[in-house]
């Protein structure tokens, strides 16, 4: 690598007519991932972003799951005294908001970090800087809501902290605001990983990579970062104004001064039934990806999965009053909503068939991915229509607020996006590590979870439709729940084991696992065309695509793309609809300034619940964090 | 292998049935609303059981068929796949009518619903506040309005309606037993309709996430046949009988002079305030603390010395009662029937 | 390294003050009364200032969230506004400003309340437990912007009367903190 190298090229050697080892020299040199503890703060390779991601998921995951196993030591008895009310509150908040804000939508857009690149053919995500500011934004408001936690200073007001309750006068201290503003530390993380994903899928992919040749879970992370972009803004609506009331002043959810207490209700609602989907449809993309695999043909009904994951998301929209029929609003448009929640049914439902023919035309072999994507048939088709039992307006009003309807979203979420995960994470893993997870305990990690899972939230739906409601820390004797209650607890502590288990396999298999090839399933998608674990650069060469599923067309070679730099950080981005090769793009490179600004805007958020004038100051540390990120390098502009 | 449905039905079936004759069950409807409701949630469980029964046993035969080997993943059946999208189109066709019915029978019920308890027979307004329910008794003539807490009177076999709201945060009414559920949300008012079909007891709860002590928020409703609920209501309606001598009054005394009527109130006396639950009738309610203890002379002692150490977080503090006062207090507040 | 451990502590110590303010104690201390400890009137005397007495008890009720805004509730259970309006005064005197006829300490306020003032303060000893007293007296000094405004209570869900008390006090309005 000398400067004669560097010569003939009026911009930049370029990797055509290069031999395969020198080209992974060139291409190790720039796309290196920098040394040392600054050097690991700033790298923004996907591939390590989403590592971190998925590992502090998971984290919050146990940390979710501790939360849970207190709750049920205190119910799996009538009237005990382990835990008090107050504790318990918190207890039962954040196992909610860590569940759904620190781990499902994090750990499905982590997932998408990682494979979305891989899966579309390109070197690294779009905007790699913003996707590693999304990730210290992420682990500042997880550790901004668990420290406060341990501070006595948690959430206590559910997950989806309704005012009053949760306003001024009813929550005293800094507890609810603590709750608004972990909030927009997730969602402003979660819409930065939504806007790459979507560009990254839309303008980075390989060519030839026609939109009907996009791997289903591309597909369903397109639609989940369409979802998110026009759900989020909802939320982070109620949040500012709950914060505003509480700390300002205003009368948003003031009723005495023409403010309104359901308006919250509204617009948290109009944002919680979209995040459920967000944290269900990467979930059928990782089933999509398994059953192919593992049912050894591509996945029947392709065009009709992707209008069912569009419709879907569509539909995910007009459903949100249905967590609100017990309010009182008018019927006639509480009917309009049982109508709609019943509809999206249709696709969902489509999707299950689809599958299913997929696996009846193919021949499945059973290994610990597919058999997680079993438990999911056997425990979301349940979740599935327990939903359609709680859409209609005056089944729910009996359902509503009771065990029923937490046994209810527990089988849509742990069956329909926490068994897909798990099934995604023996299905991925070689490819994340380059070594296989242990078969045997795959199996009973599989066992264990399916029977506790089942013990625990299967008798919920009998519990709560024999009046037993949500968020209470404890019940009275003579009501004659303490028996059950005792058998979900006892499930619970199955389950909590065996995730249990899944942590000492994943631990295990990362320094004992058997070493995997390239594509130790023989999948057919993209990522399996390089090694495990990809270099940095992913691919030495840019794969031309010419099928849904290129490995499997393409099994003697796969035809390659050249001409990029490799002296500079370059990648190929091709048009919308047919992929056909467009310009190419430098990729950002390593920085410091996304740890900075995350820094800079975390404390401002941090700030911000005891003071407004933390808005004023803090933004003067974010304005030069963005000048340091921002500031020209004084490169030559791309040609064609 | 998965484990047998025989099994987890057998497990769970007695269990399962032990809950149909249930208090505050929402499975042993005792009113036109509930029964409504009951019908509709067993039509809805065997619906979705015989659906989800279909698609396993899809699923297990897709498992575990027997079929041709391909090496090449790409080579596929295509006549398999024109059935396959013809028997999907099919389900996916059968879903959408099922769905529409399931719709419709929906829609239907609420119509059947809405019909219930029009021309109320007696109009209570429920007001909630953090943990106790405050019960009104309307009537046109002011002289026949009368407040209590906690239990809600109605006649049997007549319809009744519930105008509810809440002076702090929001909860929700829940007799399960007798209907659905409505939030009491402040600033707004909602309206409850049901009919008790017959005579009993019935026991609800908050169901709608209030603070700390929402677990412990219920309430009583007692449907008598017309003539008993008018002669409990002209007793209702009476001022509190004035205490016998002795230690009776010295407990009147005791309430009056130690704190109690800074927010309880029971007619007849000086005791006005309004921030609490009305006792005015105490000794008639079956339960104390919203549900949270039989009424009895020990149970009122304790939770009059310590109602944190029952309720932790309610908002009647401790009052700091000696012993001597305390006996006096539960004397006289345990005839005030 | 050592900088940033040294930053570590320091943030720890300051998020710490967040277990005691956030403390939900129903009830505290509840003996039958405090023990009749001398509250001072004033510290002035001559040769300079004596330090004035602090009860124990009252560390658990001054500066901290949940006792504040108990005291919030029986302030308007107790009509306190039918004398004091809503801290402005009126019969009495005003609770918003800065001028403390008998002392701003949460002791004094507490014996203020507890024992009443000459010139019509009714006593509420004998109808207000101990424990709910002093839930007042800190809320009281709340109204007047001497308790922390991380633990002071916000507006009320009621129509408005005046700014809530974790608003900065009249004393720094409009300035930066």
């Amino acid at each position: 690598m000398t400067a004669a190298d560097l010569a003939p090229e009026p911009d930049g050697l370029r990797d055509t007519g290069l031999d395969e080892a020198t080209l992974r020299r060139w291409l190790a040199r720039t796309w290196a991932r920098p040394r040392g503890l600054v050097g690991s703060l700033s790298t923004v390779d996907h591939k390590v972003v989403a590592r971190r991601y998925l590992v502090t998921a998971f984290v919050f995951l146990a940390l979710g799951g501790l939360n849970a196993i207190l709750m049920r030591l205190q119910l799996s008895g009538p009237e005990r005294s382990l835990i008090g009310p107050d504790l318990y509150n918190q207890l039962f908040t954040m196992h909610g908001v860590t569940m759904m804000f620190l781990f499902a939508v994090p750990v499905m857009q982590a997932s998408g970090i990682f494979l979305v690149p891989l899966m579309v053919g390109t070197r690294n995500i779009a905007f790699p800087r913003l996707n590693a500011f999304s990730y210290w934004i992420y682990l500042s408001g997880g550790i901004f809501a668990w420290t406060s936690f341990v501070l006595n200073m948690g959430p206590d007001v559910g997950w989806f902290a309704y005012v009053p309750l949760s306003g001024p006068e009813f929550a005293p201290g800094k507890r609810a605001d603590v709750w608004a503003q972990m909030i927009t530390y997730t969602e402003v993380s979660s819409l930065a990983v939504a806007v790459a994903t979507i560009v990254t899928i839309f303008k980075q992919r390989a060519p030839g990579m026609s939109l009907d040749r996009i791997p289903l879970f591309v597909w369903a992370m397109l639609v989940t970062s369409f979802v998110i972009i026009f759900a989020m803004p909802a939320v982070m609506i109620a949040s500012t104004f709950l914060i505003l009331d509480r700390l300002v002043g205003t009368h948003i959810f003031n009723p005495a001064e023409g403010g309104d207490a359901l308006l919250f209700q509204h617009l948290f609602w109009f944002f919680g039934h979209p995040e459920v989907y967000i944290i269900f449809l990467p979930a059928t993309g990782m089933v999509s990806s398994i059953i192919a695999a593992f049912a050894r043909r591509p996945v029947f009904g392709y065009l009709a999965l992707v209008l069912s994951l569009i419709a879907v998301g569509f539909l995910s929209f007009g459903l949100w009053v249905h967590h609100m029929f017990a309010t009182g609003l008018p019927k006639l448009g509480a009917s309009f909503f049982t109508a709609s929640s019943m509809l999206i049914a249709i696709p969902n439902g489509l999707q299950i068939f689809c599958w299913l023919a997929t696996l009846w035309g193919g021949r499945p072999t059973i290994r610990t991915p597919l058999l997680f994507v079993l438990g999911f048939f056997f425990i979301f088709v349940a979740g599935c229509l327990t939903g359609v039992m709680l859409a209609s307006v005056p089944l729910d009003l009996q359902a509503h607020d009771t065990y029923f309807v937490v046994a209810h979203f527990h089988y849509v979420l742990i069956g329909g996006a926490v068994f897909p995960l798990l099934g995604a994470a023996y299905f991925w893993f070689p490819k994340i590590t380059g070594r296989m997870m242990s078969e045997r305990l795959g199996r009973w990690h599989f066992w264990l979870a399916f029977v506790g899972f089942n013990a625990a939230f299967f008798p919920m739906h009998i519990v709560g439709l024999w009046g037993m409601p949500r968020r209470v820390y404890t019940y009275p004797v003579q009501m004659g729940w303490g028996p059950i209650n005792l058998f979900i607890s006892l499930g619970a502590l199955v389950l909590f084991a065996s995730f249990v288990l899944f942590a000492v396999n994943l631990v295990r298999s990362c320094s004992r696992g058997e070493p995997a090839g390239d594509n130790p399933w023989d999948a057919g998608t993209l990522e399996w065309a390089t090694s495990s674990p990809p270099p940095s650069y992913n691919f030495s060469r840019i794969p031309v695509v010419t099928h849904a599923e290129p490995l499997w067309a393409e099994r003697e070679s796969m035809p390659v793309a050249e001409g990029l730099r490799v002296g500079v950080r370059e990648l190929l981005v091709s048009t919308v609809a047919e992929a056909r090769p467009d310009l190419r793009e430098t990729s950002a490179g390593t920085s410091i300034w996304p740890l900075l600004a995350a820094l800079a805007v975390g404390g401002t958020f941090l700030g911000s619940i005891f003071t407004p004038w933390a808005v004023v100051w803090g933004a003067l540390p974010i304005t030069v964090a963005l000048i340091g990120w921002f500031w020209p390098k004084g490169e030559p502009e791309d040609e064609s | 292998m998965r484990p047998s449905r025989g099994f987890a039905a057998a497990l769970f079936l007695p269990a399962f049935l032990a809950g149909c004759s249930g208090w505050q069950s929402a499975l042993d409807p005792k009113g036109p609303a509930a029964e409504e409701l009951a019908r509709l949630i067993w039509f809805f469980t065997l619906l979705s059981v015989a659906v989800w029964l279909l698609v396993m046993i899809v699923l297990s035969i897709a498992i575990l068929r027997r079929r041709r080997q391909h090496s090449d993943p790409l080579a596929v059946d295509a006549r398999g796949d024109r059935i396959a999208r013809r028997v999907v189109s099919v389900a996916v066709g059968a879903t959408g009518v099922v769905l529409v019915g399931l719709t419709l029978l929906s829609f239907f019920a609420n119509r059947t619903l809405a019909g219930i308890g029009t021309q109320a027979a007696v109009t209570i307004r429920v007001t909630g506040h953090q943990w106790w329910w405050e019960v009104r008794y309307e009537d046109e003539r002011p002289a026949r309005v009368v407040t209590s807490a906690n239990e809600i009177h109605v006649p049997a076999g007549e319809p009744v309606e519930l105008v509810l709201s809440s002076t702090d945060v929001i909860h929700s009414l829940w007799v399960p037993n007798l209907a659905g559920k409505l939030d009491l949300i402040p600033g707004r008012e909602n309206v409850l309709r049901f009919v008790a079909a017959e005579p009993g007891t019935y026991r609800g709860q908050c169901a709608e996430f209030c603070g700390a002590q929402h677990a412990h928020m219920a309430l009583v409703v007692v449907a008598e046949p017309r003539p008993a609920f008018e002669a409990w209501l002209d007793r209702e309606l009476r001022p509190a009988h004035p205490p016998p001598p002795g230690v009776p009054m010295a407990g009147q005394d005791v309430f009056l002079g130690r704190g109690c009527m800074m927010c309880h109130r029971i007619r007849g006396t000086l005791a006005g305030g309004t921030t609490g639950p009305d006792l005015t009738h105490l000794a008639s309610r079956s339960t104390l603390g919203a549900g949270t203890l039989e009424m009895s002379r020990g149970n009122l002692a304790a939770w009059i010395a310590d109602p944190h150490g029952i309720k932790p977080g309610v908002h009647m503090p401790v009052m700091g009662l000696g012993g001597d006062e305390l006996n006096q207090v539960v004397a006289y507040l345990e005839r005030l029937e | 390294m050592s900088a940033a451990v040294r930053l570590a502590v320091l943030a720890t110590l300051v998020l710490l003050g967040g277990c005691d303010r956030e403390q939900r104690d129903p009830r505290p201390n509840a003996r039958r009364d405090t023990d009749e400890q001398a509250v001072a009137v004033t510290t002035l005397e001559p040769g300079g200032e004596r330090p004035s007495p602090s009860d124990p008890k009252a560390q658990h009720f001054a500066d901290n969230a949940y006792q504040m805004s108990e005291g919030k509730r029986l302030y308007s259970w107790f009509n306190c506004s039918g004398c004091h309006a809503n801290g402005g005064g009126g019969m009495g005197p005003a609770l918003i400003d800065d001028k403390w006829i008998y002392g701003a300490s949460v002791e004094s306020v507490h014996a203020t309340i507890r024992d009443g003032r000459p010139n019509g303060m009714p006593s509420f000893g004998n109808k207000v437990p101990d424990d709910q007293i002093w839930q007042l007296a800190a809320y009281v000094r709340s109204m007047a912007g001497l308790a922390s405004s991380a633990a002071s209570p916000g507006r009320n869900d009621d129509m408005m009367a005046r700014p809530s008390e974790n608003r900065p006090g009249a004393a720094s309005e409009g300035k930066s903190p």
